[in-house]
């Protein structure tokens, strides 16, 4: 991966990283795109009025964010299984990269819904089971990254990283069970149909076109932060051993 | 393989006795179940002989349950009216923050007196460290509950000496320790051991949480079975998992020791 001698970076154009330009310019794109059709192309709700009527719009970047976190948090044990299998550091980079982002985009999630259940709920917070699992999944990967930090060997970090993210991804579909059987207030706008739900509507074919949009919007932005995040991490790395190199 | 290999006899697995103390290796994976459940005993027994030596662990736990318990009556006294409403609470809670003090001493006390590498040198599958040290971490754990249980008769004037209720603390314990040996193993030999491992715990056991506090809740509201069960299948669900799981990973925490 390293040469002895540090080839010198060049300069001009020629010292433009090319991926990073052509990612972040689809990432913009793709978020440009999302925010027109979430706030302007896709239609109001037919039976909300007010705030609710505005709020409602939150749902396409709620729903986008709820995709980034849970494909960070997804890649994120696909990273810590491979790494514990073929202890290639590449993939524990993966795997903190993808929580790291994932952390992001679930703090984002947390963020719109209390924004729209505001005015929905006429409350920022309730302990419904999706609000809760999502709490506690942030609050849990904010402890690995917490965990991470503290340990100073390059690989052992990447071993116990690897198993805490194992055992915190089990955890949280029980969380989600275990606080299901409470009474749910919850929209579900896609599958089983939630009775006691407050504040949902029925999702028309525009309103899907500009909810695929987002989601495919938010998963551009996702790969675009993963994959520089992913490559930053690599570079530390590579900094931190010419630096014990020298020392 | 051939045919040949497959119809020949299969040789004798071990044609001369091994002489065990020789062969720290083959004592390791060998003897079968009785042999494992033995040095499992002898791990868990030399943490309760280390206990009751040094009474470390327990006292501490209980002063502190007993302290909690206190500080959260005087707390809700002002407040609230009824103390079946907040005793479910009360009781995890102290449940949850006393463990962790017993947790954090289970292989930081091997790390401070560096007994630890000779733990780990000792001739046995590491799984059976994790099964020991979870054992011994149940017993003070359970036994700290109970003197919890004693203090909230006394405090809330509530009898949580109910056969549902007693149930459930084991299940939730169990469920508990399993996965807080391993997290304790894995913050052992970091730098701030003690706030770590309750940052890293805390949100992991919330479906026992919220598991333990609906059924002692149900266990007070005089509720039946058909009520409780769901509860107590969680738990048993969450059990069963963790501790599988703990035990696949547990061997990969100490490899390069």
């Amino acid at each position: 991966m390293r040469s002895t001698m540090p080839q010198p970076r060049p300069v001009g154009w020629r010292g433009i990283d090319l991926l990073q330009l052509i990612l972040s310019a689809l990432a913009v794109a793709a978020m440009t795109v999302s925010m027109w059709a979430a706030l302007y192309y896709a239609p109001p709700a037919s039976n909300l009025a007010g705030d609710e009527q505005l709020a409602q719009r939150i749902f396409y970047i709620h729903m986008g964010c709820n995709i980034g976190a849970l494909a960070g948090f997804l890649m994120s044990v696909i990273g810590s299984l491979v790494y514990l299998i073929k202890r290639d550091l590449d993939w524990d980079r993966v795997s903190q990269a993808a929580i790291e982002v994932g952390l992001i985009c679930g703090m984002g999630t947390i963020l719109t819904g209390m924004f729209w259940a505001k005015p929905t709920w006429n409350t920022y917070w309730t302990w419904d089971p999706r609000l809760t699992t999502s709490a506690i999944t942030v609050l849990v990967y904010l402890a690995y990254l917490l965990f991470r930090n503290g340990i100073d060997n390059r690989h052992t970090r990447a071993r116990f990283a690897s198993i805490y993210a194992l055992v915190a991804f089990l955890s949280v579909p029980l969380t989600f069970y275990s606080a299901r059987i409470f009474r749910s207030i919850h929209p579900v706008v896609y599958g089983a149909e939630n009775v006691d739900a407050q504040g949902g509507f029925s999702v028309g074919p525009t309103m899907t076109q500009a909810l695929h949009i987002n989601l495919i919007g938010f998963c551009i932005l996702f790969s675009a932060l993963l994959v520089l995040r992913w490559r930053q991490l690599r570079n530390e790395d590579a900094v931190a051993e010419l630096r014990e190199e020298i020392a | 393989m051939g045919k040949k290999a497959l119809s020949a006899e299969p040789p004798p697995l071990h044609s001369a006795p091994i002489d065990l103390a020789a062969h720290p290796i083959a004592m390791r994976l060998n003897g079968g179940v009785l042999a494992y459940l033995g040095k499992v005993a002898a791990v868990l027994l030399k943490d309760v002989r280390a206990e009751l030596r040094g009474r470390e662990i327990f006292s501490t736990m209980t002063a502190f349950s007993v302290l909690a318990v206190l500080i959260f009556g005087m707390a809700f006294d002002l407040r609230v009216p009824r103390a079946e409403m907040i005793a479910p609470g009360v009781l995890w809670v102290v449940v949850l923050f006393t463990g962790v003090l017993g947790l954090n001493r289970s292989f930081g006390a091997e790390v401070d007196r560096g007994t630890l590498p000779s733990l780990l040198l000792a001739p046995v599958d590491r799984s059976a460290i994790y099964f020991g040290k979870m054992l011994a971490n149940l017993i003070f754990t359970l036994a700290t509950a109970l003197v919890i249980l004693a203090v909230m008769f006394f405090i809330f004037d509530l009898n949580l000496f109910q056969p549902y209720n007693l149930a459930a603390m084991l299940l939730g314990v169990i469920g508990y320790v399993g996965v807080g040996t391993l997290f304790a193993a894995l913050t052992a030999n970091s730098r701030a051991r003690e706030t770590l491992l309750p940052i890293l715990l805390l949100p992991v056991m919330v479906p026992v949480f919220v598991s333990g506090v609906a059924l002692t809740a149900g266990v007070l509201d005089g509720k039946a079975w058909e009520d409780l069960s769901q509860w107590f299948g969680i738990l048993a669900a969450f059990d069963a998992i963790f501790i599988v799981v703990a035990y696949l990973l547990f061997d990969l925490i100490w490899e390069d020791a």
